[in-house]
């Protein structure tokens, strides 16, 4: 097959939206979403700052199977929002973690799924989005004690803000060449530091920074996939299939203290590569 | 932003209720639901497009009076994008 019929051949799952990409990772028929668009549980802050709300406030949180293993996925709409996180959005996160980890404490099995497509905290409802986080980030250290907390970054928004921790706190984390992964976004670098400290419009370099292909050369995600729904479905459920019992990357405190002593001067690109990430 | 309350004299009933869609920029999100009579409640980020809103509603209800409860969430999408969500939500909900 030539390059354009291979590129037919796949289902991008980038451009798949939330809800369809949860569909995509279940066992097919076994979608069952909580809190759905028509149950309405909206942001009750937008409306009064002249944003239009979803039905789904951004978050679809669907149960079913991965492999024929009761899962919960959580799935972030990057269009709504920028995919930030909110009240009612953060809550829902939080809630079915929370939730997994009730039926993980009891021994019911349990495969938690979170796709990652978001700025962070939105800004329109910030502490509660911050709020939010802190529920989020607990609920993932007391989870994964006990079951595998699989993330995806596919993109095209990346994963940024506070939710680049709660990605970083997963047990493994699979990323796409177009997904990016940074706790400040381009955008935010340069307005903050100045075009020359970052331009945020160079593509090449930003991806040599924060893309895919990046951070797992750096140890920071787990595995690169290819931009297709088969192929991810398959890496999601394979990393639950072979639970090697793997420290979190986060809890690797000495791994990272040795790291960061190594750091060279210009600590970007091919130089940050050149420290092994390491045998987990 | 602005809401606007319309009605529409359909009485076709649709079999399920149906969701389209994203409120993400030049898009929108529509819920359909069976109701008696057909209501819609549109929520969008542009105001001052009332009169286009009833326009394209008006053609799309003449051509499948069906009986809804209508939500839209709307950010931004030209009355084309509208058109297609409509029918695209309409054929899941069957009628």
């Amino acid at each position: 097959m030539n390059a354009t019929l291979t590129l037919l051949d796949r289902t991008s799952f980038i451009e798949l939206n939330a809800r369809e990409r949860a569909q995509a990772l279940l066992d097919p028929g076994s979608f069952r979403e909580l809190l759905g668009p028509f149950d309405a549980v909206e942001s009750p802050w937008l409306m009064a700052q002249g944003v239009v709300p979803q039905s789904d406030d951004g978050v679809v949180i669907a149960r079913g199977s991965i492999g024929g293993v009761p899962a919960v996925v959580i799935a972030i709409e990057g269009a709504f929002q920028g995919g930030s996180t909110g009240e009612v959005s953060g809550a829902k996160i939080a809630g079915a973690l929370e939730l997994a980890l009730l039926d993980a404490q009891a021994g019911r099995p349990i495969r938690p799924v979170l796709l990652f497509e978001t700025g962070g905290v939105r800004l329109q409802e910030a502490n509660l989005g911050l709020a939010a986080m802190a529920d989020i980030h607990a609920a993932l250290i007391a989870l994964r004690r006990h079951v595998p907390v699989v993330g995806v970054i596919a993109g095209m928004v990346g994963c940024f803000g506070g939710m680049s921790m709660s990605a970083a706190l997963t047990s493994y984390l699979i990323m796409t060449r177009q997904g990016r992964l940074g706790l400040n976004g381009p955008e935010v670098i340069e307005q903050n530091a100045g075009i020359a400290e970052l331009d945020s419009r160079d593509r090449q370099l930003i991806w040599s920074l924060t893309g895919g292909e990046q951070r797992v050369a750096t140890g920071f995600a787990d595995q690169l996939a290819v931009d297709d729904a088969d192929t991810i479905a398959h890496v999601v459920r394979a990393a639950f299939d072979t639970d090697r019992s793997l420290p979190a990357n986060s809890s690797r405190v000495a791994h990272w203290r040795d790291r960061l002593s190594r750091l060279p001067e210009r600590a970007e690109g091919a130089a940050l590569r050149a420290l092994s990430p390491g045998e987990r | 932003m602005e809401t606007l309350e319309l009605r529409f004299p359909g009485d076709r009933p649709i079999i399920r209720r149906a969701h389209v869609g994203v409120v993400g920029s030049g898009d929108l999100e529509i819920l359909l639901s069976p109701a008696s009579e057909t209501t819609v409640t549109i929520r969008t980020s542009v105001g001052g497009f009332g009169v286009l809103w009833r326009a394209t509603l008006e053609r799309f209800f003449a051509r499948h009076p069906i009986a809804a409860r209508v939500v839209i969430n709307d950010a931004g999408a030209t009355p084309g994008v509208v058109s297609l969500r409509l029918a695209q939500a309409l054929e899941e909900a069957g009628s």
